[in-house]
C-alpha cells in the first residue's frame, strides 16, 4: 500500500495564467498590449434583477400593448437633435483599427435598426459616412483626420475625453496596420507606430473644454449635438462638469469598454466598473437640474436586453455598444477555431487586434482578411442584434408596467450582491438596505 | 467695408455673418471692431474672404479656416487658427498657447511671440513666428514648416514626426528624438519662400534645421528610457 501524497496545488496568488505571464514579461521585457476591455470578474448588471410587476404594480401585455423605445439626444443646445428609434448606439470604432467594410457593415447595421455609429480616431470614411444614417463624429485628442467638412457633415460631435478601458491613456495604432490609406488620412509615414494622444493638444480642463464646445457650435452653426464621452474615472465630478462645460449629450464608458490597443496593465487595473458609474453620474445631472435634459449614454459591457433595460433603469437615456457589436458582426467566431489557434489563441479570446491579423477580418487592415467580411450580411447581423436587444429590453419594461423604456427606475431592480447593491443603490434582494443608503 | 462691432453684436451674428459671406465667395472685405478678447471670433470661415479684426481675441480665433485671410490688429489668445486648412492667419502681436495647434495647411504668422507648444500636433500648416516660441512646441508634429526667428524653448520638437523645424536663434533644449539636421539647398528655398509670405526680414542661411532622428517611429523597448 502506497503512502498517501500531497496533492499538487496550484497558488491563487501565482495562478498559471500569472506565472505565463512573469515568464513572457521575462522573456521580452514588453509589457502586454491587447484589444478588448477589462476581462476580470467586477460587479455587473449580472447581480441585478428586476422585480417584475404584482399587485402593487401591473404589467403590460406583450405583443400587444404599446412600449415605447424612441430616445432623443441632444436636446440642450443643438438645433437639430437625433432622433433614434432604439436606445442603442454604436460606439466609435476608429477606421485603421477597423477595416473600411468592419465600418460599412457597422453604419449598415445602425441605420436598418434606426441608430447612429459613430466615428473613430483615424477620421471620418465614406463607407460609415455613406451607409450610416446618423453618424457621430468624434472630437479626438489626436485629431487625425478632423477637418470642419466633415464635422459639418457629421450629425453630431463626440469630443473624446476618456474611455473606459484606459481612463486618462492615450493609443498606439501598431505599424503594420498603417496601410498608406490609413497613414493619408493620418497626415503619417506609412508603416510607423502611430501614437494617439491622452490629452487634447489645444485645450485643458473644463473652462477651456467650455471655450472649445462654443468653437465646435460656432463652427457649425449650433445644429450638432455636442456629445463629450468620458472614461468611468471619477464619474461625479465628471459629468457635472462636462455639463457646466456644455455637453448636450453626456457618453459614460466603464471598465469594462473596450479599445483597439492598450496595456493589459491599464485596462485592468484603471478605472470603474460600468455599473459603479451610472449612479454617481446621474446623481450629478440630478443635483444640477439637468438629468433628462443632458442626455446620458452608458457604455462598457453592455451584451443583452437585460443589460440595456438595468442601465436605463439606473438613469441612463441610452446605452451605446462596441464589442458586442463587433461579436454580431463575426468577431471571435469559432468558425475560424483553427486560425485563431494558429495565433496561439483560441475563438472568445483572440483580443491581440492590433496585430492586425484578425481570421474574421473585421480588426485588420489585410486585403485579403478584409475581404472575409461581407459588410452587407455582417450589417443584418448587427440589425438583427439590435432588434433582440430592443426586444429583450422592451419585454422586460413591460413586465414592470411601463410603457416606455424610460419610465424604468431604480425602484425596479434589487440586487444579488451587497456590491452590486451598493453600486446600483438599490435593494439587496429580499432587503430594504443597500450599504451607504441614507438612515441606516 | 462692412463692420461688424461686437460690442454690439452678438458673437453668432458676427460668424453667421462672415461665414455666410466666405461661402458665397464675397469680395467685399469685412472688419470687426472691439473683439475685446473674444472667444471664437472668425472660426469656420469656408472661402476667400478678407477679415481685419481690430484688437485682440481669446481662445480658437480663426479656428479651422479655409481659404480665409485673417488679421488680427492685436494679440491671439490659445488656439489661433487652430486646427487651420488652408488661407492665412496674421497676428500683429503675440499668440498664447498651442498656436496653430493641429493645423492642415495654410500660413500662421505671429508677429510677435508665441508661448508654449506652438504648432503642436501641427499636420501641414506653415506657421512663421516673427518672434521666440515657449516649451514644448512642435509636440508630435506630424507635418508642416515651424520658422522661428528668434529663440526656442525647452524641448522643441518632442515626438516629432516629419515637420521642419527652422530657429534662427538659440533652442534651449531639444524634446526627445528631435535632432538637428543638415539645411539643403532645398530647405533654403522653402524657408526664403515662407519668410518673403510673412513679411520677415532675415535670410535663410542664419537658421538652423530641425528634424526627426526616427528612432521613436516604431516602439522598441531599448528606447524606454526616452519616454
Amino acid at each position: 500500500m502506497s503512502t498517501p501524497t500531497t496533492e499538487p496545488r496550484q497558488s491563487w496568488t501565482f495562478s498559471k495564467e500569472t506565472n505565463a505571464e512573469i515568464r513572457r514579461a521575462a522573456a521580452t521585457g514588453i509589457y502586454d498590449i491587447r484589444g478588448g476591455g477589462a476581462k476580470r470578474r467586477v460587479p455587473h448588471f449580472d447581480d441585478l434583477l428586476f422585480l417584475g410587476a404584482s399587485i402593487s404594480r401591473y404589467p403590460l401585455e406583450g405583443y400587444r400593448e404599446k412600449c415605447d423605445t424612441a430616445v432623443t439626444l441632444g436636446t440642450r443646445f443643438a438645433k437639430t437633435p437625433i432622433e433614434l428609434k432604439i436606445p442603442i448606439t454604436i460606439a466609435g470604432m476608429s477606421f485603421g483599427s477597423l477595416s473600411g467594410p468592419a465600418k460599412e457593415a457597422l453604419g449598415r447595421g445602425a441605420t436598418l435598426a434606426g441608430t447612429s455609429t459613430t466615428t473613430g480616431d483615424g477620421g471620418m470614411t465614406e463607407e460609415e459616412r455613406g451607409h450610416s444614417e446618423k453618424l457621430v463624429y468624434q472630437y479626438l485628442p489626436s485629431r487625425y483626420g478632423m477637418n470642419p467638412d466633415d464635422l459639418r457633415r457629421a450629425d453630431a460631435i463626440e469630443v473624446v475625453v476618456g474611455q473606459g478601458a484606459k481612463p486618462g491613456g492615450g493609443g498606439m495604432l501598431l505599424g503594420q496596420k498603417i496601410t498608406e490609406r490609413v497613414a493619408g488620412m493620418r497626415d503619417l509615414p506609412q508603416g510607423i507606430d502611430q501614437r494617439s494622444a491622452c490629452r487634447h493638444p489645444d485645450w485643458t480642463g473644463p473652462d477651456d473644454l467650455e471655450i472649445k464646445i462654443l468653437e465646435l457650435r460656432e463652427i457649425t452653426n449650433w445644429e450638432k449635438p455636442i456629445y463629450v464621452k468620458i472614461g468611468g474615472a471619477r464619474p461625479y465630478y465628471d459629468t457635472a462638469l462636462a455639463a457646466k462645460a456644455g455637453a448636450d449629450v453626456i457618453v459614460l464608458d466603464g471598465m469594462q469598454g473596450g479599445t483597439a490597443a492598450t496595456q493589459d496593465v491599464f485596462i485592468e487595473h484603471v478605472g470603474q466598473p460600468t455599473l459603479a458609474c451610472i449612479r454617481p453620474a446621474v446623481q450629478a445631472l440630478q443635483d444640477l437640474g439637468l438629468h433628462r435634459e443632458v442626455q446620458l449614454i452608458v457604455s462598457g459591457g453592455i451584451r443583452t436586453g437585460a443589460d440595456v433595460a438595468k442601465a436605463l433603469a439606473l438613469g441612463a437615456d441610452a446605452v451605446s455598444i462596441g464589442t458586442a457589436a463587433l461579436v454580431a458582426l463575426g468577431d471571435n467566431d469559432p468558425k475560424w477555431e483553427d486560425e485563431y489557434r494558429k495565433l496561439g489563441t483560441t475563438a472568445g479570446s483572440y483580443d491581440d487586434w492590433h496585430e492586425g491579423r484578425d481570421p474574421a477580418g473585421i480588426t485588420t487592415q489585410d486585403p485579403e482578411l478584409m475581404a472575409r467580411l461581407d459588410p452587407e450580411a455582417a450589417g443584418r447581423r448587427l440589425r438583427n442584434y439590435l432588434n433582440v436587444l430592443t426586444l429583450e429590453c422592451q419585454t422586460l419594461a413591460r413586465a414592470c408596467g411601463k410603457s416606455h423604456v424610460h419610465n424604468l427606475e431604480p425602484e425596479d431592480l434589487c440586487a444579488l450582491t451587497m456590491e452590486a447593491a451598493a453600486m446600483a443603490q438599490v435593494p439587496l434582494a429580499g432587503t430594504n438596505w443597500w450599504p451607504g443608503k441614507p438612515g441606516f | 467695408m462692412p463692420t461688424l462691432d461686437m460690442s454690439r453684436t452678438e458673437l453668432r451674428e458676427v460668424n453667421a455673418t462672415l461665414q455666410a459671406a466666405a461661402k458665397a465667395q464675397a469680395n467685399e472685405p469685412f472688419e470687426i471692431t472691439n473683439p475685446r478678447g473674444a472667444h471664437a471670433v472668425a472660426c469656420g470661415l469656408d472661402g476667400a474672404l478678407e477679415v481685419t479684426v481690430k484688437g485682440s481675441t481669446g481662445y480658437y480665433c480663426a479656428g479651422m479656416n479655409k481659404d480665409a485671410t485673417i488679421h488680427v490688429e492685436g494679440s491671439a489668445g490659445p488656439g489661433v487658427a487652430e486646427n487651420m486648412m488652408s488661407g492665412t492667419v496674421v497676428i500683429d502681436g503675440d499668440a498664447s498657447q498651442y498656436a496653430g495647434a493641429t493645423g492642415h495647411g495654410g500660413l500662421l504668422v505671429i508677429k510677435g511671440n508665441a508661448s508654449s507648444r506652438c504648432g503642436i500636433s501641427m499636420k501641414g500648416i506653415d506657421i512663421v513666428v516673427h518672434g521666440s516660441i515657449g516649451h514644448m512646441s512642435a509636440f508630435m508634429a506630424q507635418k508642416g514648416n515651424l520658422v522661428v526667428l528668434g529663440d526656442a524653448g525647452d524641448a522643441l520638437g518632442d515626438s516629432l514626426y516629419e515637420a521642419r523645424l527652422f530657429v534662427r536663434g538659440s533652442v534651449k533644449s531639444l524634446g526627445a528624438d528631435c535632432v538637428e539636421k543638415e539645411m539643403r539647398p532645398e530647405h533654403l528655398q522653402i524657408l526664403a519662400d515662407l519668410l518673403a509670405k510673412a513679411g520677415a526680414d532675415a535670410k535663410p542661411e542664419e537658421f538652423k534645421r530641425y528634424g526627426s532622428a526616427r528612432t521613436l517611429y516604431n516602439f522598441n523597448i531599448d528606447n524606454a528610457d526616452a519616454y
